[in-house]
């Protein structure tokens, strides 16, 4: 999964010229840089990686309500070293923060953002026991349990909140090889891994009052110091879980030479890499496009997935669109959406 | 019947053109006493924008703030644990730094969790837009923020990198928190924590999290400058109205010498028809008129002189309170309106009697000029009732109490005795004129006493002056005396070293203790006392504190109890506010002590206690370590201040020893005297004026009485002498009688101002050597001030004074 980047203080105009979308495609000199060689090892992971340059925890959730309801949740600590890691501790380390926490229902869209430094406790990211936090939000291994199989979540902003528990069904997925993924033309990468199998239970508060959800969730993580190349500016990401237990990565890098790839995931976890020969991506109309035509001719997927929010905008320093989606088609399912770098209207 | 305003109001105005120099003084009277006025209305009004600025921009206005239990320390662990419990709360670390001969105040924020967050700090921090920014912020050796003026006094060799901006606080550091612990030595402690409004429900309770945690609601709180200086500018202000009451005595005699001469012309017009509202109208319009020109002209000196007194008054609020004020000026709406509105009030007290006069003045009476003169000697009585009643009401208010009440007290007295004056003088004269032999001598009595009333005006005003002056010039004398005593006292010790850290601090007193003849650690804590933020000490026990230390009132074997831990001892402000006597329990964290002792604690504003070090201790096991005074024999002082900063490479200002403590101390006491000082000279200057005004109008005025002298045969030149001599003795009658009133006025500084506002009372000093130089600035004023009429008087022709004798006069 793509992802947005950790930026502090006022953002840079989207797409910028010469930058990539919100600075990703700056310079990376003294940054740590992904390695098509490296084993990823866990639970050590799942902890933070100082000396790249970004790195995301990123769970979104496809849940129902008691009342029959859809709903999206999404969870998502960035970090950002602001240079690279040098002798400085507590607050002279150059490690910043960012969290979104979002609830989408069909007609409101619920978002809240925090920040914190890095070096002094208020935000960060352990490895065993997992646990991520910021401020009182908090992502972390259930009690008993140490990895990412047993998750409790919890956030809340302006008028929502929400606590949930999710159970991994299925195994850790790595995208691209070995969880090196190649991200355009130019050989930008990340390291790229999924838990794409959660079982979700719990709680939203609403300013209508509390709703019991059920659902799936999926959890990615990633790590690079220059996922972009300057001439990319944004990005279409979906993460579709079928009903018959297959689950569908698919994004497009969009800019001057756009860049497709995929990871189609077996219901026993095996994984599948795509590139823009066996993975098509279409969007709807529009300059935001609530609709998505996916197509794996390969593995008989053809698809559209439709937003369950066409208003689903992040309204955060860095404002972009992410929310839920109900699939249609060859196979029927859920999933979610991101799209980074496309105007928002009158925003 | 209607009358064109035209030919009324050039008959009115064409006084003006033949007395140029009553109009040049009337408008010098009125610019003077707004200039005064509106000059301390600056500064006042300055001073408090700036406390403005720095509480918004220290985040004091607007947020709640939240301190650790006295003694106690807050630390980066504790906020992160109120973060990750739900509050929004970004810590403050703030201290003063020593860099070379500066010091500035640091004010350490943390830019992500400020108020509003990331996107909120570009309005007082400049902006952070972009990671570089932010980086540089951050991270070492980091990014300060202060006004260009702070940048310049700090000069190459700043610690950081500094970036400019106007709108910074003044004479502070905005750096980041990580940063300001480095500079401060504060690694890992906070000062405070600000708390956004409007926090989610159902967290747990802040003090749950930090036991003991104090909240200050916004807007107020300890660190309010404004508060703290209160009482300076209500003296500042207290000056600035005498100085306008001064200034108006010019203005009050040349208004009512116009109305005086015009009496004749206001009786011609009304005779030929023109209305009594239409004569009044216009000469109301006139004074209008001039007191907005004067009051304009006023105002622009106002200012130039604020400009002048402002860095002195800066340094003043810095050194006493710790309050930071910028040393420029700007134009505010506030004071001009203040200045224009007392030059139109003053214009109005002073014309009211010419207009009531006036208004009453039969159509058919002469307009003998005289009659001026007549009425003011029936005025005497008339002022001695006055006088006797403003003292009366004297007590009235030193019974009310506090500094308002002090002032009024002080007004009443000097009210008083500027109304007594013109009745003294008066006896005086009737006096000597029994004793005086032969007729010339009796002339000269005589005379003296008719124009006294004319003087009147302007010899009060020399008499308040100069009663200012000795009283605030005694105040000051007696504090210097006192104070200097005190700092001998006080700073007992030869050497004060402050240790970056505990560890720092232990190793410095591990060295100390091999090398000097003893080391003295004096820890100290906030605390509330009594309900006011204050300070507690914890001391050990030392010969240095049985010898020295100035205690003004103690229980026997006070030293002994303290050590003891049986007692505290408290200083005189925090006794005399809270009314607290030997033996009273005073409340503490811990428990409450009764008190052994009350030491004076000069330039102090808040309440202070001290404990002796296990007490101190047991109640603030927290405190931080790192003060100490050093014992040593003072021939050996340097040689251990550079073993000392060799060994642990100390930075500059860690080590202060006992000269450099006391000069700084009395420069900072001088600053603070300078600029009523100032404002001294100036109150002389005008009654200066005061007084050449009045001799200058009346000289026309007295050709009628010294034309027959004249004619008798004393030459002019001997005429002429005389008339210098008269105003030489009258002076000199002023300055004596000054000398009691200005006594009086210290007294009342001392035991009731002083105590009102700071909180001690000190004893008074004569200081003859100032009222001896007063007298005989007294002298000079009235020479200067007599010397030209009497030279006029001596050049005057025959002609022209046979000439009265011709017009019947």
């Amino acid at each position: 999964m793509l992802a947005l980047v950790l930026l502090l203080a006022a953002a840079p105009a989207f797409a910028q010229e010469g930058s990539g979308f919100a600075g990703l495609g700056t310079e990376v000199e003294g940054f740590a840089l992904p390695d098509p060689a490296a084993t990823l090892e866990f639970p050590r992971d799942h902890g933070a990686h100082p000396s790249f340059r970004i790195e995301w925890w990123y769970l979104t959730a496809n849940l129902t309500g008691a009342d029959g309801q859809d709903y999206g949740v999404q969870w998502t600590l960035f970090r950002s070293a602001l240079a690279p890691e040098g002798p400085g501790k507590g607050w002279a380390t150059p490690q910043v923060w960012m969290a979104h926490a979002a609830v989408t229902t069909a007609g409101s869209q619920h978002v809240a953002e925090r920040f914190a430094r890095g070096g002094v406790g208020q935000a960060g990211v352990e490895a065993a026991p997992f646990a991520a936090w910021i401020d009182e939000w908090r992502m972390a291994a259930a009690e008993g349990g140490t990895g990412i199989d047993r998750l409790e979540v919890s956030a809340r902003g302006e008028g929502f909140a929400y606590r949930l528990e999710a159970e991994a069904q299925g195994p850790l997925v790595l995208h691209g090889a070995g969880g090196y993924s190649v991200k355009g033309q130019g050989g930008q990468a990340s390291h790229y891994y999924s838990q794409p199998f959660y079982t979700v239970t719990g709680t939203l508060s609403l300013p209508a009052g509390e709703v019991a959800v059920t659902g799936t969730a999926w959890l990615d993580r990633e790590w690079s110091s220059q996922p972009l190349d300057r001439s990319q500016t944004g990005w279409d990401w979906l993460a579709l879980s079928f009903d018959d237990g297959r689950r569908l990565m698919a994004a497009e890098v969009r800019g001057l030479r756009p860049f497709v790839f995929g990871s189609l995931i077996g219901a026993d976890g095996s994984v599948a890499s795509l590139d823009g020969s066996d993975l098509g991506i279409e969007a709807g109309p529009g300059r935001v496009p609530a609709r998505f035509r996916v197509t794996v001719p390969g593995a008989g997927i053809d698809v559209t997935a439709e937003a369950v929010n066409p208003e689903a905008w992040m309204t955060t320093s860095v404002p972009y669109w992410e929310g839920p989606l109900r699939v249609r088609g060859s196979a029927t399912g859920r999933g979610y959406l991101e799209m980074t770098g496309r105007p928002r209207p009158g925003g | 019947m209607r009358t064109p305003l035209g030919p009324v109001l050039g008959a009115l105005m064409s006084h003006w053109r033949r007395r140029p120099l009553q109009l040049v003084l009337l408008l010098t009277g009125l610019t003077l006493a707004t200039a005064l006025w509106s000059g301390v209305q600056a500064i006042n009004a300055e001073a408090r924008a700036s406390y403005a600025q720095a509480a918004d921009t220290l985040g004091r206005g607007r947020l709640e703030r939240l301190e650790p239990p006295p003694g106690a320390a807050l630390t980066d662990a504790d906020w992160a644990a109120a973060r990750r419990a739900g509050w929004d709360v970004s810590p403050l670390v703030e201290g003063r730094l020593r860099l070379g001969e500066v010091r500035v105040s640091v004010l350490g924020v943390e830019p992500v969790t400020r108020d509003g967050g990331p996107g909120d700090t570009g309005e007082d921090l400049g902006d952070l837009a972009g990671p570089g920014a932010l980086r540089a912020f951050i991270t070492p050796p980091g990014r300060g923020w202060a006004t260009p003026e702070t940048i310049a006094g700090l000069g190459p060799d700043a610690p950081l990198d500094l970036v400019a901006d106007p709108d910074a606080p003044r004479n502070t550091l905005v750096v980041d928190v990580g940063i300001a612990q480095a500079l401060l030595g504060m690694e890992g402690r906070l000062t405070a924590m600000t708390l956004a409004p409007d926090s989610m429900p159902g967290l747990v309770p802040l003090t749950d999290l930090i036991p003991g945690l104090l909240r200050h609601p916004p807007g107020g709180g300890d660190a309010d400058p404004a508060a703290l200086t209160a009482s300076f500018h209500l003296n500042l202000t207290a000056f600035a109205l005498l100085s306008f009451i001064v200034g108006l005595f010019i203005t009050q005699s040349a208004v009512g010498l116009a109305f005086e001469q015009r009496r004749g012309l206001v009786r011609t017009l009304r005779g030929i028809g023109v209305g009594l509202g239409t004569v009044l109208g216009v000469m109301a319009a006139e004074l209008a008129l001039m007191a907005l020109v004067a009051g304009a002209l006023g105002v622009l000196l106002g200012w130039a002189m604020a400009a002048a007194l402002m860095p002195g008054v800066a340094a003043t609020l810095s050194g006493l309170y710790g309050a930071e004020v910028g040393a420029g000026l700007a134009l505010r709406p506030g004071w001009i309106a203040s200045g224009l509105g007392m030059a139109l009030l003053g214009t109005g007290i002073a014309g009211a009697r010419g207009l009531v006069g006036t208004a009453r003045l039969p159509l058919l009476a002469g307009g003998q000029a005289a009659a001026w003169a007549v009425a003011a000697a029936q005025a005497l009585r008339w002022q001695g009732i006055a006088a006797l009643a403003l003292l009366a009401a004297m007590p009235l208010a030193l019974a009310w109490g506090g500094l308002v009440a002090g002032f009024a007290a002080m007004a009443c007295a000097l009210l008083a005795a500027a109304l007594m004056l013109p009745v003294v003088l008066d006896a005086a004269l009737r006096l000597a004129g029994r004793r005086v032999r032969g007729v010339l001598g009796e002339w000269f009595v005589a005379d003296t006493r008719q124009q006294l009333s004319g003087l009147t005006l302007a010899l009060m005003a020399l008499m308040l002056a100069l009663a200012a002056n000795i009283g605030v010039g005694t105040m000051v004398g007696s504090f210097r005396a006192t104070f200097t005593g005190w700092l001998d006292q006080r700073l007992a010790a030869e050497l004060y070293v402050t240790a970056r850290t505990e560890d720092e601090a232990a190793a410095v007193r591990a060295f100390l203790a091999e090398e000097a003849d003893a080391v003295l650690p004096i820890w100290s804590v906030d605390a509330p006392l009594g309900g006011v933020p204050g300070r507690v000490y914890g001391i050990v026990d030392h010969a240095t504190y049985r010898d020295n230390w100035p205690l003004l009132d103690a229980v026997p074997g006070v030293w002994d109890r303290l050590a003891a831990g049986q007692g505290v001892l408290v200083n005189e402000q925090m006794a005399r506010r809270q009314g607290l006597a030997l033996g009273d329990p005073v409340d503490l964290p811990g428990g409450a002590q009764p008190i052994l002792g009350v030491y004076s604690d000069y330039g102090n504003p808040r309440p202070q206690a001290m404990l002796g070090m296990e007490d101190f201790l047991a109640r603030f096991p927290a405190a931080p370590r790192l003060y100490q005074a050093v014992r040593i024999a003072p021939a050996r002082a340097p040689a251990l201040t550079d073993a000392l900063i060799e060994r642990f490479d100390l930075p500059p200002g860690a080590i202060v020893d006992q000269a450099r403590a006391k000069s700084v101390s009395l420069q900072i006491f001088e600053r603070t005297f300078a600029v009523t000082g100032a404002l001294n000279l100036l109150t002389l200057g005008v009654a200066g004026i005061a007084l050449w005004a009045g001799l200058t109008t009346l000289a026309a005025m007295r050709l009628g009485q010294l034309a027959p002298v004249w004619a008798s045969g004393l030459p002019r030149a001997r005429l002429a002498r005389m008339e210098l001599g008269r105003t030489l003795l009258l002076a000199a009658g002023t300055a004596v009688y000054a000398v009691p009133v200005g006594l009086g006025l210290a007294w009342m500084l001392l035991s009731v101002i002083n105590v009102a506002a700071f909180g001690w009372r000190l004893p008074m000093q004569l200081q003859p050597g100032l009222i001896l130089q007063l007298g005989l600035a007294a002298l000079l004023t009235a020479l200067l001030a007599g010397a030209w009429p009497a030279f006029q008087l001596a050049r005057l022709t025959p002609a022209r004074l046979l000439r009265v004798f011709a017009d019947e006069r």
